[in-house]
């Protein structure tokens, strides 16, 4: 009998622990797996290692002390070029250690990672501001007649790693059916099998992936994944590309509320403080309340 | 110049001549004046050039801002971007919050880096950029606290660092341009500092002197940006039939 992975949110984020290092998939402000971030604040769990092309799930996690070291290759929320979480974050230095890192850099990471390689050389990154910052990085030069001095990028290695996608069956094998994968794949190949986390838009039979799209979106084989969560619309306010676009005006209405102590507790309090399904019936709401 | 031509108009141009000569690669902008630049050119006198939606496509028709009636000639997802910067097959234009005269550019964060004054965008993809291909700038508003001696965080590298890495990164390594709101720069002289190439009509060298932190090379006799010739300026407002670049520079 084949292994039926289908867990809930809190199931899922139960199995983590304080201290522990995270990865989180999407991009920016895009297909991000904020059910299981949401999910995740509703725990005790802290002193987090985030890494993370980032976007609200590094702001909300940022913004409840959650967070002891970030690794980012940038946190912004696309639309709008700055996360206000973020940004207070930095500004503040309420996270303890900050590791930033030209984008190229970071899939190398999570690529070493993701193949048991303890570095992987570059250019990137070289003669630049990153160096400056991070002194314990360190170059390698080339054994070849070049000789060339490069940069060694430390591999990532993720003890839980968190991913939305479109469709997956229970087995774990999931597709992406927007423009990009992003670097979902790298997340969980550099996870440590265990807490590797899909959640995804509808759970489909194997056979109905392909009725959907061709056999390219089929990234996420289910030898990488340990849990799948059917979690619709858990990508708000993030967008999920066919099922839907980022929710621009929500996303406005966070940005504003974070800008304010007290804005930002109604905030917390309307949506963050119940289970999701209190979630999305709020933005339900708040919704209708805001369309007239 | 005729009066119905803008500032932006000028300053789209030079962008768009910023791409000239560069065959077939990516020519990627950041934002709308950079993108428009990059449109233009291949409309125009680059007709080889890559473009990309700013999402995920090469778009192979002249597609306006904002429009939606694409014509895909290839998928580029964001490994792929970094793929393409790596190759050396692409030249980008982004911002600067800071630029210093060797071209060390900075989005990153004012102040300090561990508890920045102002976070901004942080480096992105520019450390990878500037050590790969080309990389141009547009900065809409130029001033002392944009051009400045030093730079607070190193997101792009400027000849200086680049030569400091050996002949292989210094090959990879070009600022073709830099273009604001009042001249047009580049680092063609021996030291590879910052040119003043041309001033925008109406614009002085003065003015352009006392909106710089540091020492410009200025050549004896300055000549004005170019503005568009007919063909170009009737491409551009079917590139931008909303003038959004109006909004951009003023």
């Amino acid at each position: 009998m084949a292994t039926d992975k289908r867990t809930t949110l809190d199931s899922a984020v139960a199995t983590l622990e304080s201290g522990m290092t995270l990865g989180i998939g999407g991009w920016g402000s895009r297909r991000k797996p904020m059910s299981l971030v949401r999910a995740l604040l509703r725990t005790d769990i802290k002193d987090l290692t985030v890494v993370s092309y980032g976007g609200p799930d590094v702001g909300l996690l940022c913004a409840a002390g959650r967070v002891k070291k970030l690794i980012y290759g940038f946190v912004s929320l696309d639309s709008i070029a700055l996360e206000p979480h973020f940004r207070s974050a930095r500004q503040n230095a309420t996270v303890a250690e900050c590791v930033e890192y030209d984008e190229g850099m970071l899939q190398w990471a999570l690529y070493a990672g993701s193949l048991r390689l303890p570095f992987l050389p570059t250019r990137a990154g070289l003669g630049s501001g990153v160096v400056d910052v991070n002194p314990s990085l360190k170059t390698v030069v080339s054994p070849y007649a070049d000789a060339e001095e490069l940069l060694a990028v430390p591999a990532i290695r993720l003890d839980a790693a968190f991913v939305h996608l479109n469709r997956s069956d229970i087995r774990g094998n999931a597709q992406f059916l927007g423009p990009d994968l992003y670097f979902d794949d790298l997340f969980l190949g550099a996870c440590e099998p265990g807490r590797r986390f899909l959640s995804c838009e509808k759970i489909v039979t194997t056979e109905q992936m392909l009725q959907e799209a061709s056999f390219h979106t089929l990234r996420i084989n289910r030898s990488m994944v340990d849990g799948v969560i059917e979690s619709p619309n858990g990508a708000h306010f993030t967008l999920c590309t066919p099922d839907y676009e980022r929710d621009e005006k929500f996303q406005a209405a966070y940005v504003k509320a974070a800008g304010d102590t007290t804005e930002w507790e109604a905030f917390q309090n309307r949506f963050l403080s119940g289970t999701e399904a209190d979630y999305q019936n709020a933005v339900l709401q708040w919704r209708k309340e805001t369309s007239s | 110049m005729s009066t119905d031509i803008t500032l932006a108009d000028i300053v789209v141009i030079a962008a768009a001549e910023s791409f000239r000569g560069d065959g077939e690669i990516f020519a990627s902008g950041m934002g709308t004046i950079p993108m428009l630049g990059a449109r233009l050119a291949r409309a125009t006198f680059e007709p080889d050039l890559l473009v990309s939606d700013g999402e995920a496509f090469f778009v192979g028709n002249d597609l306006p801002l904002g429009g939606s009636d694409k014509v895909i000639e290839g998928w580029i997802p964001f490994r792929s971007v970094f793929d393409t910067v790596w190759s050396g097959r692409r030249h980008v234009m982004m911002g600067a919050s800071q630029i210093d005269r060797f071209g060390n550019t900075n989005i990153a964060n004012i102040g300090p880096w561990k508890q920045p004054k102002a976070q901004l965008l942080g480096v992105r993809g520019g450390p990878g950029n500037t050590i790969s291909h080309a990389t141009s700038f547009f900065i809409p508003k130029q001033s002392t606290k944009v051009f400045v001696e030093k730079v607070d965080m190193v997101s792009g590298l400027g000849y200086d660092r680049a030569a400091q890495l050996g002949d292989t990164v210094m090959r990879h390594h070009r600022l073709p341009r830099v273009i604001t709101n009042l001249a047009v720069f580049d680092f063609e002289t021996t030291t590879h500092t910052m040119r003043l190439l041309s001033v925008h009509p109406g614009v002085s060298v003065d003015d352009v002197v006392a909106n710089t932190g540091f020492v410009l090379e200025i050549g004896s006799d300055v000549p004005i940006s170019r503005a568009p010739n007919e063909t170009e300026l009737a491409t551009l407002n079917r590139l931008d039939p909303r003038g959004l670049r109006h909004r951009e520079v003023a």
